[in-house]
C-alpha cells in the first residue's frame, strides 16, 4: 500500500488488525513421547502409539504412546512405591518446596506453555497466555502454602493422604485441568497417575520434564497417555485408593457405575448448561461483554459456559440486536494470532457433534443466526452462533453443546428465571446480572448451581471452590473446600 | 600478590525502601564477640522513628490493596532471596558467638518460618473470616482486614528467628511495620533489610530502626498514628506509663514471643470487619 | 438503573470491573505493521495541539501553529493537525496563523478549567472567542452544579453555551476525574449530549486525574447509546496525560471496536495533546529508518 500523503482523505485505517502470530520457536517439540513412569520416559508395554494434531491446520505435531493395561498397572505401581517408600513420610513443608518450584517453573517457562496448549488444543493465544498459564502457576503456588498447613485446613481431625490417586483430565483447559488435579493431590500427600485427555496430551508432557527439574521424587506423579480404553484401566485398577475424573456427564456415569461398587472415594466434574441470567436493571453494556465471554470464551468449550441467555423481556428484543452487533466483532481464526477471539473447535469429533446439535436446533425450529466470518479452509471451525425463538424442551436448550453456540430465551420475573434457569439435570454454574444486591443473594440462594457468578462470568481463582450440582459433578476444586477430597481420616479404613 | 582490604559496609537504618543515616548523626558500635569492631550502627531517633510511621503509612493502603496471592509471591521472594544469602547470614550470627551449627539452623528456621507465613496470604481469610447465619433474611460475613502500622519492637534471641517470626504474619496480609531492633540483632536486621530491598517489597512496608529499643519504643506506644505495637521483644522493664499511654488512640497491643508459629499470630494483627445485606426481590 | 437524566434520555448503570476489562483487553491488540503508518498519520490528524498556559505568548502560539500546519519541516508527506487549541486571548494570534491551511482553531471559554463564573459571563466569553475566529470551542461542565444534583442547571448551561457558539463546534469537557465514577461519567455524557454537545471530552489536562482508557471507553458507549436512541453522532475528544504512540492506539482501538470506523475521522474523534505529536513522529521515523530515535531528533516547537 502506498504511503499516505498530507492531503490524502482519511486512511481508510478500518481497524486493520493482524496477523500478530505468537512464534512458535520458544516450544521444542520432540517427534515422539513415551510415557513418564517411575520419573523417567518409557517405551509403552503397548506397542501402540497414536498422534496429535494442531485442530487449527490438521498438522500433526507429534506421536505419543496409548497406554494399555500393563503400562498403567506399571504406573499405579510406581506411584504406589513412591508413597510407601517415602511420599507418605515427606513432611508438609517439604512438599511444599516441591510444588513452590513447579509454580515458579512454570512461570518463568509460561509463554513456552501456552504456546503448545494453543498448538495442541486450539484456543486462542491470548487465553492460554493471560488466563490457562497465569492460573496454573497460580494453583500450584496456593496448594503449596496448604501442604504444610493440613491442620489448619482440617482442625482437630487427624488426616492422612489416601494412597495413590488416579486422575483424568478432559481436553479444553488441558494443563490448568491437570494443576487442578495435581496441586491438591500432592499437597496433601498422596501420590498421582495423570491420564491426559486423547487429543492434548503435549502440555502434560512437557510437565514430566519441569517434574524432574524441581527433583520431585520418582513415581510421585506418573503420566500415562492414551484414550478411553486407557481411562478405563485405570479407573479399574484394584490398587488405585481415590478417583478424580472431569469430562463429560456420559463417563462420568460410568467411572461412578464402577467406583461405587468399589466403594473408591470419587469426585467428578462433568457437564453444564449453565442460564446466564440477565435483568432489565442490568448494567448493559457490560452484560453484553459478559454474555459474549460466557459462551465464546475458549469456542464454548467450557463445563461451566453460559451457553443459555435467560433474559427478561422487557429488554430482550434490544439485547440481542446489541448482542449480535458484539458478536459481529469477533474475531474468528489463527489462534497463534494475538488478535484472535475465537480459536479452533478441538478435533473433528467435536466439531461433528456441534454440527449435529446446531441442526436439530434449525429442525425443531429455533432461529439461527451466526457472526459473519471467512473461516480457514483447514481445521476445524464453527462460526460464534445464537438460537432465538427457543423452547425449553428443544434439544440445544437441554444437551450440552460445548461449542460456541448460545440459546436465547426470556423470562418476566425472577420467579420463572429460577424456574427456567433450574429446569436442567445439570447444576455447574449460573450467571446474575441486575444492579441490585439483595437480588443477586436472592437468586443466588435459589439457583441450584456450584458456581455462581454475579455482575461477572467465567473467573476462577485457585482459593476458589469450583464444581457442580446434580448431573454436573460432585467434589469440588480449589479453596479449602477443595482440598477435603484429597485426604481421608487417618486410623479410618486404609 | 596485592593485599586485599575488605571494602567494609556502612550500616544504616532502612526507612521508605532506602537506607538513610540517622537524622540525629548518632551511633552505636556493634562489635564481635571476640572484640572486633563490626560496625558503627546507626542509633535511630524519635524523629526517625516519626518519619518511619509516615513512609509505613504511606505503603499502607497499597500494600492492603494487592492481592493475597500478589504478597504471597512477594514474601516467597524474601524467602528465595534469604535462602541464597544463607551463608552471609550464618556469618553474621556467628560475629555474634554462635556455633556453625546454631546459626545453620536458625537461618533454615528462619526461611521455613517465612515462607510457611507467604502460604498463609490467601489461607487466613478461610479460616479465620467466616458466613454468619443470621436470624433473618440477610446475608452476613464476617472477613478480616488489616489493622494498619504496626511498630514491633522484636525479639533479639534468637535474632534472625526472631525477627521473621513476628514480621511476616504482621505484613502478609497488608499490615505495614516498623520494626525496632534489640542492640544484639543490629546486624542480622539491617541484613534482612538488604533482603526486602531486593525483593520486590514496596519501599515503606517495612522500616527498620537500629539502636536505643526501650528508648524509642515509649513514643511509639503515644504516637497516634500507630494502629498496634508488638511487644513480643519489649524489655520488660519497660515503664508502665509508657503502656499506658498507647490507650490514647486505644492502639491493640500485642504479646508473642520468637518460637511461636500460628494463624492466630497472624490474627494479632487483624480487625474483624461483619457487613450485612439483604436478601429479597 | 433506568431513570431520566434529562428530556427522554435513558442512561443505565456501569459496572466497573466489567469496563475496565474490557478496556484493558482492547489495549492488547496488535496492530499490522502496514497499517502502523496509516493508523499514526490518522492519529496525527485527530491531534488538537494544545497550549493553555498562563505564561502563553503570541511567540509560543505562532510557533505551536507553525508545529500544527508542519508538524515535521523536512517531511511534506506528514499532514497537519486537526486543531489547535488556546485561550481565548490568544485566538486571533492562532486564526492569523493558520489562516487557509485547514488547521481549525479551537478555543477553551466559559472560566476553564473551573467553571466558576456567571453563566452569562461565560457565554459572553464565548461568544467573543467565536467573535475573533475560533471555530470550536471547549468548555467545561459546571461540575458543582452536577455533583449537588442540579442537573436541569447544568443542562441549561449546555445549551446556552451551544446557542453561544453560533457555527462552531461545541466540546464539552466532563473532567472525568472529578465526577467520581463511571456511573457519574455516563450520566454527564448522557446529560451533555443532550443538551447540545457536538463532542464530549474526557478532560482540562489542569488536574492530576486525566484521560484513561476506561474513561474513554464509557463515554464512547455514552455515545453509541445516545446514537442509538436519537440518531445523532457526538464526537469524543480524549485529553490529558495522552504522550505516547501506544497510547493513541488504543483510543483509536477502543473507537472503532466501540463506535465503528465511521468515527475514526476528526470529525469524530479528538486528541487533546501536546508531546503527542513528537513521539508519533518518533514512531514514523522507527517505521522509516527501522532504529529506536531520540528526543534530539525530532523539534520542540
Amino acid at each position: 500500500m502506498a504511503d499516505p500523503t498530507a492531503d490524502d482523505p482519511i486512511p481508510d485505517f478500518g481497524l486493520d488488525y493482524a496477523p500478530a502470530p505468537e512464534s512458535t520457536t520458544v516450544v521444542s517439540l520432540a517427534d515422539e513421547y513415551g510415557l513418564f513412569i517411575g520419573g523417567e520416559f518409557v517405551e509403552p508395554r503397548s506397542g501402540r502409539t497414536f498422534d496429535t494434531i494442531n485442530p487449527a491446520t490438521e498438522e500433526r505435531l507429534a506421536t505419543v504412546a496409548e497406554g494399555g493395561a500393563e503400562d498403567v498397572d506399571r504406573a499405579v505401581a510406581a506411584a504406589g512405591t513412591a508413597f510407601e517408600e517415602h511420599w507418605r513420610d515427606t513432611p508438609g513443608t517439604v512438599r511444599a518446596r516441591y510444588l513452590y518450584r513447579i509454580a515458579r517453573q512454570l512461570q518463568e517457562r509460561s509463554r513456552e506453555f501456552a504456546v503448545l496448549e494453543t498448538m495442541d488444543g486450539g484456543k486462542p493465544i491470548r487465553e492460554s497466555r493471560d488466563v490457562d498459564l497465569p492460573l496454573v502457576a497460580a494453583h500450584f503456588f496456593h496448594h503449596a502454602g496448604w501442604a504444610d498447613k493440613l491442620e489448619h485446613a482440617f482442625p482437630n481431625r487427624d488426616v492422612a493422604p489416601h494412597g495413590v490417586v488416579g486422575q483424568i483430565v478432559p481436553w479444553n483447559f488441558p494443563l490448568l485441568m491437570a494443576a487442578w488435579k495435581l496441586a491438591p493431590a500432592l499437597a496433601c500427600g498422596n501420590t498421582v497417575v495423570l491420564k491426559p485427555a486423547e487429543t492434548t496430551p503435549l502440555t502434560a508432557l512437557l510437565l514430566a520434564e519441569v517434574l524432574r527439574d524441581v527433583d520431585l521424587p520418582p513415581g510421585v506423579v506418573n503420566i500415562v497417555t492414551g484414550a478411553g480404553e486407557t481411562g478405563a484401566a485405570l479407573v479399574g485398577h484394584p490398587d488405585v485408593d481415590k478417583l478424580a475424573f472431569t469430562g463429560s456427564t456420559g463417563v462420568g456415569k460410568q467411572i461412578q457405575r464402577s467406583a461405587a461398587v468399589r466403594r473408591l472415594p470419587l469426585t467428578l466434574e462433568l457437564g453444564g448448561k449453565a442460564a446466564n441470567v440477565v435483568f432489565e436493571d442490568a448494567a448493559i453494556d457490560q452484560a453484553i461483554e459478559s454474555v459474549i465471554n460466557g459462551i465464546y470464551f475458549n469456542q464454548g468449550h467450557v463445563c461451566c459456559a453460559g451457553s443459555r441467555l435467560l433474559v427478561q423481556e422487557s429488554i430482550a428484543e434490544d439485547f440481542v440486536e446489541r448482542l449480535e452487533q458484539r458478536m459481529a466483532r469477533l474475531r474468528v481464526g489463527d489462534p497463534l494470532d494475538k488478535n484472535t477471539d475465537v480459536g479452533a473447535i478441538n478435533s473433528a469429533e467435536q466439531l461433528a457433534r456441534i454440527t449435529a446439535l446446531v441442526e436439530s436446533g434449525v429442525e425443531e425450529g429455533a432461529v439461527l443466526h451466526q457472526a459473519p466470518c471467512d473461516l480457514p479452509d483447514r481445521g476445524f471451525w464453527f462460526a460464534p452462533s445464537v438460537f432465538t425463538g427457543v423452547q425449553q424442551s428443544h434439544r440445544i436448550a437441554r444437551e450440552e453443546i460445548f461449542g460456541p453456540v448460545l440459546a436465547v430465551q426470556t423470562f418476566r420475573t425472577p420467579e420463572e428465571a429460577v424456574e427456567k434457569a433450574n429446569n436442567s439435570p445439570y447444576g455447574l454454574s449460573a450467571g446474575i446480572w441486575t444492579e441490585k444486591g439483595s437480588k443477586i443473594l436472592w437468586m443466588a440462594e435459589r439457583l441450584r448451581a456450584g458456581v455462581i457468578w454475579a455482575n461477572t462470568f467465567n473467573k476462577f481463582d485457585a482459593a476458589s471452590p469450583f464444581g457442580g450440582y446434580k448431573e454436573s459433578g460432585f467434589g469440588r476444586e480449589g479453596g479449602l473446600q477443595g482440598l477435603g477430597a484429597y485426604v481421608r481420616d487417618a486410623g479410618g479404613h486404609d | 600478590m596485592a593485599e586485599h582490604l575488605p571494602v567494609d559496609k556502612t550500616f544504616k537504618l532502612f526507612i521508605g525502601g532506602a537506607f538513610p543515616r540517622s537524622e540525629s548523626g548518632h551511633t552505636f558500635q556493634v562489635r564481635s564477640d571476640d572484640g572486633r569492631l563490626l560496625a558503627n550502627a546507626a542509633k535511630a531517633s524519635r524523629k526517625d522513628l516519626r518519619e518511619a510511621v509516615r513512609a509505613a503509612r504511606s505503603a499502607q493502603a497499597g500494600w492492603a490493596g494487592r492481592t493475597a496471592y500478589n504478597r504471597g509471591q512477594v514474601l516467597y521472594r524474601v524467602a528465595e532471596m534469604l535462602d541464597a544469602r544463607r551463608d552471609e547470614f550464618v556469618a553474621v550470627l556467628r560475629d555474634g558467638g554462635r556455633s556453625a551449627e546454631s546459626a545453620r539452623n536458625e537461618v533454615e528456621q528462619a526461611v521455613d518460618r517465612w515462607v510457611w507465613y507467604a502460604g498463609w496470604a490467601d489461607k487466613v481469610h478461610q479460616v479465620l473470616g467466616t458466613v454468619n447465619p443470621v436470624a433473618g433474611p440477610f446475608f452476613n460475613f464476617t472477613y478480616p482486614e488489616p489493622t494498619g502500622v504496626v511498630v514491633q519492637a522484636v525479639p533479639d534471641d534468637p535474632p534472625l528467628l526472631g525477627l521473621a517470626s513476628r514480621l511476616a504474619p504482621a505484613i502478609v496480609t497488608g499490615n505495614t511495620s516498623v520494626v525496632l531492633a534489640g542492640e544484639a540483632a543490629t546486624l542480622v536486621a539491617m541484613s534482612l533489610a538488604e533482603v526486602l530491598a531486593t525483593s520486590d517489597v514496596p519501599g515503606g512496608v517495612v522500616n527498620i530502626l537500629t539502636g536505643d529499643q526501650i528508648g524509642l519504643l515509649p513514643w511509639a506506644l503515644g504516637h497516634l498514628d500507630v494502629n498496634a505495637v508488638d511487644l513480643s521483644g519489649a524489655p520488660a522493664d519497660l515503664p508502665d506509663e509508657a503502656l499506658a499511654d498507647a490507650a490514647e488512640n486505644v492502639k491493640r497491643l500485642v504479646h508473642g514471643d520468637a518460637t511461636a508459629a500460628s494463624p492466630s499470630v497472624i490474627a494479632q494483627f487483624l480487625e474483624m470487619k461483619t457487613v450485612w445485606h439483604p436478601i429479597g426481590r | 438503573m433506568n431513570t431520566p437524566v434529562y428530556a427522554p434520555i435513558r442512561t443505565t448503570s456501569v459496572d466497573q470491573v466489567g469496563l475496565e476489562a474490557r478496556a484493558a483487553e482492547l489495549g492488547g491488540r496488535s496492530i499490522k505493521t502496514s497499517s502502523k503508518r496509516a493508523a499514526l498519520h490518522l492519529a496525527i490528524r485527530c491531534i488538537d495541539l494544545t497550549t493553555l498556559e498562563g505564561a502563553d505568548t503570541p511567540g509560543k502560539v505562532a510557533s505551536l501553529c507553525r508545529k500544527a500546519m508542519r508538524p515535521d519541516a523536512t517531511n511534506p508527506a506528514i499532514p497537519h493537525v486537526a486543531a489547535v487549541c488556546v485561550y481565548p486571548e490568544m485566538v486571533t494570534h492562532a486564526t492569523a496563523a493558520v489562516a487557509g491551511t485547514g488547521v481549525a482553531v479551537a478555543s477553551v471559554a466559559g472560566a476553564f478549567p473551573s467553571g466558576l463564573s456567571d453563566i452569562d459571563v461565560r457565554t459572553d466569553d464565548i461568544r467573543s472567542a467565536v467573535a475573533d475566529g475560533a471555530d470550536e470551542i471547549d468548555i467545561v461542565l459546571n461540575r458543582s452544579a452536577f455533583l449537588s444534583g442540579d442537573l436541569s442547571r447544568v443542562h441549561d448551561e449546555v445549551a446556552a453555551s451551544k446557542e453561544a457558539c453560533g457555527d462552531a463546534h461545541l466540546k464539552v469537557i466532563l473532567e472525568t476525574g472529578e465526577l467520581g465514577g463511571y456511573e457519574p461519567v455516563r450520566r454527564a455524557s448522557m446529560l451533555a449530549m443532550a443538551a447540545g454537545a457536538d463532542f464530549i471530552k474526557t478532560s482540562t489536562g489542569k488536574i492530576p486525574k486525566a484521560a484513561t482508557p476506561a474513561m474513554a471507553l464509557c463515554m464512547a458507549e455514552a455515545i453509541r447509546e445516545y446514537a442509538h436512541q436519537t440518531g445523532r453522532a457526538v464526537g469524543f475528544k480524549a485529553a490529558g496525560g495522552i504522550r505516547t504512540a501506544k497510547q493513541a492506539w488504543h483510543y483509536l482501538v477502543l473507537m472503532g471496536e466501540t463506535l465503528g470506523p465511521e468515527w475514526l475521522t476528526p470529525e469524530r474523534f479528538r486528541l487533546g495533546a501536546s508531546s503527542l505529536l513528537n513521539d508519533i513522529l518518533l514512531q514514523l521515523g522507527k517505521l522509516d529508518s527501522g532504529r529506536y530515535g531520540g528526543p534530539d531528533y525530532v523539534t520542540v516547537d
